[in-house]
C-alpha cells in the first residue's frame, strides 16, 4: 500500500474553548455537517479506502497517540479541522517524485472579515507568525520557524545559504496540517518519545535536519539537540532511510541527466537524503477551524461548495417566511411563519418560532429559538434556548445556555459560570 | 456540354443521400475540373452501388462516410475515393490515402469493380461489427482490406505516432479505460508536420486522476511516472535502470491469484504499467528492450515453479540484465574507446550522455591528456551537467551553445556522441542537434564517434526526423529575460506554433565508427549485430 491516512481528531479546540467546551471540535457543525466530515470528503474523493482515526479525551498533543501505531507504508496526516477543496495529488506528487520524507501543504491567509462575537479590539492576540523559506522553484521547504521559537531574530545557517543561494521568505502562509510522511518518520517517532507536536516540533527538526552536517557519523553537532538519545534517534533516523536507497535507484540517478540547482559542483539534492518540500496553494480555498474567525469564515463560504439543496427536505418551512438563498436549513427544523432568515447556517432540529430576524448568524443544532427574537451576526451553540423578543447581535451563546426573554445583548460571550473555570 | 451532362447528372441524383453527391458535383465543378465521360460514368456506377448498398441496411453509417469524405477532400473525383480509399496499395499514413487516389484516376478496369465489391463487403462486415469508419481508415485496418492487392505487408503503424487519426485515438482511449490508466490529453497548438504526435503538458500531470494511494497501478510506477514527466529521471540509460528497477519492487509484492499461472498473470499485470509509463512519457527504445526481455524471461518461468522461486529467478534476470548491458557494457565501450583517445586531444561532446561521460571520466583517470569542448542547446542546456561532472573529475573544459559550433570546430580533433538508439538501417536516434554536429564535423573532416550499448540497438527503420518522434512541452521554450516573457501568451496568436523536439535522427554517412561492447562498427553493420541478437535469443 502507498500510503496510510491518519486523522488526527484529537485537538481539544484550545482556541475556541466557547464552542468547543460541550462538543469535540471534530463534532462541530459547519454548515450542517460535522467538522471531522469535509476532511474525510477529501481523503474519500481522493481514493482512500481505510482510515485510521485518532481520538482522544483531553490530550492536546497530536504525536502520543501514533506512538502506538507502527506502521508499515507512509502516512498522510491530516487534522480534522481542515475543510479543503485543494487537489491533493500537488502534496502527493511531490512526496512521490522526489521520494521526499515530507511533503505539506500551506495556503496563503485569508483576511476573516465577519465579525466575531465577543471580539475586544482589532488585533487577535496570539496569531503567531510562521517564517517559512522555500528555494527558487517554490516547492523545496528550507526553513521553518514559528515567531514564538525566534528569541531576538532570525538566524540562517551559512550551510543553508551556500547550498541554496536564494531563498524567499514567506510570512503570509497558514499552515494546513497535512504531511505526508515516510515510513521512518514514522519509526523514528515511535522510539523517540520525547517529540509531542508534529507542527511544532517534528516538522521544523526535519527541516533543519536537512542540512545537517554529517549524516554518517555520531557527530551531528545540532545546537538544537542536547541529550544524548536524541542523537541516538537521529542517527536511527539516518540508517532508516540510507537503507532504504537502493543501488539501483542510486545508478539511476547518476546515469540522470537532472539536477535541482545549478551554479555549483554538487549533485542533484545535494547528495541530501531527507528532504522536505512544500505546495503552495495559490487559488482555492484552504481553512483550518481552530479559531472563532475561522469557524464563522467557513459556515460562510463552505455551503456554496456543495450541491446540497440549502433547505432540507425534511425541515418544515412555513410559507409566509423568507429564507434567504444563501441561508442553509438543516434536516428536522422548523421554521415558523413571517420568520425571515438571510445568510445563516440553521442546523438541525432546531426550532425557530413566528416573528423571528435572524442575519448572519450560525444556528447550531437542536436551538429554540422563541417568538419576536432578533438575532444578528451570532453564533447558537448546541441546545440553547433564545427567550421570546430577545435581540441578539454579534453574541455567541454557549451550549445549553437559555437566554431570558426580552434580553438585549451585544458583542458578549454568554457560557455557563461552570465553563468559566476551565482553562 | 460537360455543363448539361453534369445536369443530367445532377438530375438523376433524388434522394438526401445524392444530395451530398451533389454537393460533391458541384464542389468538383468549383474546381474548376470538368468531369470527363469516363468519370461520370464512373459517378453513375458508384450510385448504382451506393443505392444498393442503402437497401442492404446500411444508410446512416454510409451517408455520414459519404458526407465526411465529400468534407474531407477537395481536388480527387469523389467517385474513386470509395475503392482507393480501402484499395489504397501504398502503405503509408491515412493523409497520403489521397495520392494514390489521384494515381488511380485514368485507370478505371475490371481490377477496380473487383476492388470496389471487395472494399464494400469490407464495410459491411466493418459495420455489422459495430465499428464507425471515420472519415480517414486508419492505418491499422488497411491490412485487414489489402491482403490481396499490390502489397502484401502492411505493419501497423504504432498508436503513439497516429495522434491526428480520430479511429486511432479511440482505439487507445478505449484500451486505456479497460486497463483503468488515465488518458492524459494533449495540449496546446501542435506545428503541422508534427501533429501526428503526443504534445503534452508539465502542469497536467499524469497523476490527475489517479487515485491516492495508486491501487490500480503499483506505486513504484506511478512514482516512476512521475519522475519520467518531470525529467527528473532523463536519459536512455537511466530510464531503463529506473524502469527496471521499478518492476523489481512490482515483482516483488505481487502475488500469483488462484487458478493462474505466474508466467502468464504477470505479463497481463505488466500490461497497464507500461501503458501508463508511455502515458507520462513515450517509451524509449531501451526501456522497449528491456520490457521485450522480462516478458520473455517471465513467459518463460516453467509452470511447475514455485512463486517464490519465480520471483527470486526473476530478479536474478533483471539484476544480470543491468549488469550485463550496461554496466559492463560501458566498462567494455570505455576500453575501446580509450584506445582512440590520444595525447593531446580535443574531444567535443554534445549534450550529457552518460556513457560518453563514463568515457572521458575513465580516460582521464587512465592518464590521458586531453581537453574537452560541451555543445550545449536550449531548451534543456543538458550540458550543464556534463560541464560539471566534468569539471568535478578535474578535465579542461569549454562551454559552447550549439550556435558556435562552426566557430570552434576547427579546434576539434575527435567528436564523441552518445545515441538513444541505433535503427536498423544504421541511422543513429539521439538528442535534437546530434545530426547538425555530425553535418558539420563531416564538413570539417572531424571524425565523428557514436558511442552505443548493443541493448540500445532496435529494429526500427527511420531515415527522417518527422516519422517518430517526441513533442515535450512547449512553455519549456518560454524564458523570462530582464522581467518581460515575451512568449507568455503564445496561444493567444493562432499562427505561432512552439515546437520543442527531443529526438533527430543523423543518417550514417556523418558516422565513422560506432563504439560497442561488442567492438567498433561501421555504422552499416548495425543490421548484422541485431541478427546476431535475435539467433542468440
Amino acid at each position: 500500500m502507498e500510503l496510510q491516512a491518519v486523522l488526527m481528531a484529537a485537538g481539544g479546540g484550545s482556541r475556541m474553548m466557547d464552542l468547543t467546551y460541550n462538543t469535540p471540535k471534530p463534532l462541530l457543525p459547519v454548515g450542517n455537517r460535522p467538522l471531522i466530515w469535509y476532511p474525510l470528503n477529501l481523503l474519500e474523493r481522493v481514493g482512500f479506502e481505510g482510515k485510521h482515526s485518532v481520538i482522544s479525551e483531553n490530550k492536546p498533543s497530536k504525536v502520543s497517540l501514533k506512538v502506538k501505531m507502527i506502521s508499515t507504508t507512509d502516512i498522510l496526516v491530516v487534522s480534522c479541522d481542515l475543510i479543503t477543496d485543494v487537489a491533493l495529488h500537488e502534496v502527493v506528487d511531490l512526496f512521490r517524485a522526489h521520494n521526499a520524507t515530507l511533503s505539506m501543504l500551506m495556503s496563503k491567509v485569508h483576511e476573516f472579515t465577519e465579525t466575531v462575537p465577543g471580539q475586544k479590539g482589532k488585533k487577535k492576540a496570539g496569531e503567531q507568525r510562521d517564517f517559512v523559506g522555500v528555494d527558487v522553484t517554490g516547492k523545496r521547504l528550507l526553513f521553518m520557524a514559528n515567531e514564538a521559537d525566534l528569541e531576538e531574530g532570525l538566524v540562517l545557517r551559512k550551510s543553508i545559504m551556500r547550498k541554496h543561494p536564494r531563498m524567499l521568505i514567506k510570512t503570509g502562509l497558514l499552515d494546513a496540517h497535512l504531511y505526508c510522511l515516510k515510513r521512518s518518520v514514522v519509526d523514528f517517532l515511535v522510539h523517540n518519545k520525547s517529540v509531542t507536536s508534529i507542527r511544532g516540533e517534528l516538522v521544523p527538526y526535519l527541516v533543519r535536519k536537512q542540512f545537517s552536517k554529517s549524516l554518517n557519523s555520531k557527530n551531528a553537532t545540532e545546537d538544537t539537540e542536547k541529550n544524548q538519545k536524541q542523537q541516538d534517534a537521529h542517527h536511527n533516523l539516518e540508517l532508516l532511510s540510507t537503507s532504504k536507497e537502493e543501488a539501483l535507484l542510486q545508478l539511476a540517478r547518476e546515469r540522470s541527466c537532472w539536477n535541482d540547482h545549478r551554479g555549483d559542483m554538487s549533485e542533484a539534492y545535494h547528495g541530501g537524503k531527507l528532504r522536505c518540500y512544500v505546495h503552495i496553494m495559490e487559488e482555492g480555498m484552504c481553512y483550518r477551524v481552530n479559531t472563532l474567525a475561522a469557524y464563522i469564515e467557513a459556515n460562510r463560504v463552505v455551503p456554496k461548495l456543495f450541491e446540497d439543496p440549502p433547505i432540507h427536505p425534511t425541515a418544515v418551512v412555513s410559507e409566509r417566511s423568507l429564507v434567504g438563498s444563501d441561508s442553509i436549513i438543516g434536516p428536522i427544523c422548523q421554521i415558523s411563519e413571517k420568520t425571515s432568515i438571510k445568510r445563516s447556517n440553521v442546523g438541525t432540529s432546531s426550532t425557530i418560532k413566528e416573528k423571528v430576524k435572524i442575519t448572519n448568524s450560525i444556528i447550531m443544532n437542536g436551538v429554540t429559538i422563541e417568538e419576536g427574537c432578533n438575532i444578528q451576526g451570532s453564533v447558537i451553540c448546541n441546545n440553547a434556548v433564545i427567550g421570546r423578543g430577545a435581540d441578539m447581535k454579534y453574541c455567541l451563546v454557549g451550549s445549553g445556555q437559555r437566554i431570558e426573554p426580552e434580553a438585549e445583548r451585544t458583542n458578549e460571550v454568554i457560557v455557563g459560570s461552570d465553563q468559566l473555570m476551565e482553562i | 456540354m460537360a455543363d448539361s451532362d453534369g445536369r443530367q447528372v445532377v438530375s438523376i441524383n433524388h434522394s438526401t443521400e445524392e444530395d451530398v453527391k451533389l454537393q460533391e458535383v458541384v464542389q468538383a465543378k468549383c474546381e474548376g475540373k470538368e468531369l470527363t465521360k469516363e468519370e461520370k460514368q464512373r459517378l453513375r456506377k458508384e450510385k448504382k452501388q451506393h443505392k444498393k448498398n442503402k437497401k442492404d441496411d446500411r444508410g446512416p453509417p454510409e451517408k455520414e462516410k459519404e458526407k465526411e469524405k465529400a468534407s474531407v477532400l477537395a481536388p480527387s473525383k469523389p467517385a474513386t475515393q470509395s475503392p482507393a480509399h480501402k484499395a489504397a496499395p501504398v502503405p503509408v499514413n491515412a493523409s497520403a490515402s489521397e495520392s494514390p487516389v489521384a494515381a488511380e484516376k485514368p485507370a478505371k478496369s475490371k481490377a477496380e469493380q473487383r476492388a470496389e465489391r471487395r472494399a464494400r463487403q469490407d464495410t459491411e462486415r466493418a459495420s455489422k461489427q459495430g465499428k464507425k469508419e471515420g472519415g480517414q481508415q486508419s492505418a491499422s485496418s488497411k491490412p485487414k482490406a489489402t491482403p490481396n492487392e499490390l502489397q502484401p505487408v502492411v505493419k501497423r503503424l504504432p498508436e503513439h505516432i497516429q495522434v491526428d487519426d480520430p479511429a486511432a485515438l479511440k482505439k487507445l482511449a478505449k484500451k486505456l479505460e479497460r486497463q483503468q490508466v488515465p488518458l492524459r490529453s494533449d495540449y496546446g497548438y501542435k506545428v503541422s508536420l508534427f501533429s501526428h504526435l503526443h504534445q503534452y503538458s508539465r502542469k497536467n500531470p499524469p497523476t490527475q486522476q489517479i487515485s491516492i494511494p495508486a491501487t490500480v497501478i503499483h506505486p513504484s510506477i506511478v512514482r516512476l511516472g512521475l519522475q519520467y514527466s518531470q525529467g527528473i529521471i532523463a536519459g536512455s540509460n537511466a530510464r531503463s535502470v529506473a524502469l527496471l528497477h521499478a518492476f523489481k519492487q512490482v515483482i516483488q509484492d505481487y502475488s500469483t491469484p488462484p487458478n493462474e499461472e505466474l508466467s502468464r498473470d504477470l505479463v497481463n499485470k505488466l500490461s497497464p504499467y507500461i501503458s501508463f509509463l508511455s502515458q507520462c512519457r513515450p517509451l524509449s527504445a531501451s526501456m522497449g528492450n528491456a520490457i521485450k526481455y522480462i516478458k520473455k524471461e517471465i513467459s518463460n518461468i516453467p509452470s511447475q515453479c514455485k512463486e517464490e522461486e519465480a520471483k527470486r529467478r526473476l530478479q536474478e534476470c533483471i539484476d544480470s540484465y543491468i549488469n550485463e548491458k550496461i554496466i559492463l557494457a560501458s566498462e567494455a565501450i570505455s576500453k575501446y574507446a580509450i584506445e582512440k583517445i590520444s595525447d593531446g586531444d580535443v574531444i567535443l561532446v554534445y549534450g550529457c550522455s552518460s556513457l560518453v561521460n563514463h568515457i572521458l571520466c575513465e580516460a582521464f583517470e587512465k592518464q590521458r591528456k586531453f581537453r574537452v569542448i560541451v555543445v550545449d542547446s536550449r531548451p534543456r542546456l543538458e550540458g550543464r551537467e556534463a560541464l560539471r561532472r566534468l569539471v568535478k573529475k578535474g578535465i579542461r573544459c569549454t562551454y559552447v551553445l550549439i550556435s558556435a559550433l562552426s566557430y570552434i570546430l576547427p579546434e576539434v580533433s575527435k567528436v564523441f556522441l552518445g545515441a538513444h538508439a541505433l535503427l536498423a538501417n544504421g541511422y543513429v536516434m539521439s538528442r535534437v542537434g546530434t545530426s547538425q554536429i555530425a553535418l558539420v564535423a563531416k564538413a570539417y573532416n572531424v571524425p565523428v564517434l557514436v558511442c552505443c550499448e548493443t541493448y540500445k540497438f532496435c529494429e526500427r527503420v527511420q531515415t527522417d526526423s518527422f516519422e517518430s518522434n517526441e513533442l515535450d512541452d512547449p512553455d519549456d521554450l518560454i524564458v523570462t529575460r530582464n522581467g518581460k516573457t515575451h512568449l507568455e501568451n503564445w496561444q493567444t496568436v493562432k499562427s505561432l506554433g512552439l515546437l520543442n523536439l527531443v529526438y533527430d535522427v543523423t543518417p550514417p554517412d556523418f558516422v565513422d565508427l560506432v563504439i560497442t561492447d561488442l567492438g567498433m562498427i561501421p555504422c552499416t553493420s548495425v543490421p548484422v549485430v541485431l541478427r546476431v541478437k535475435n539467433v542468440d535469443q
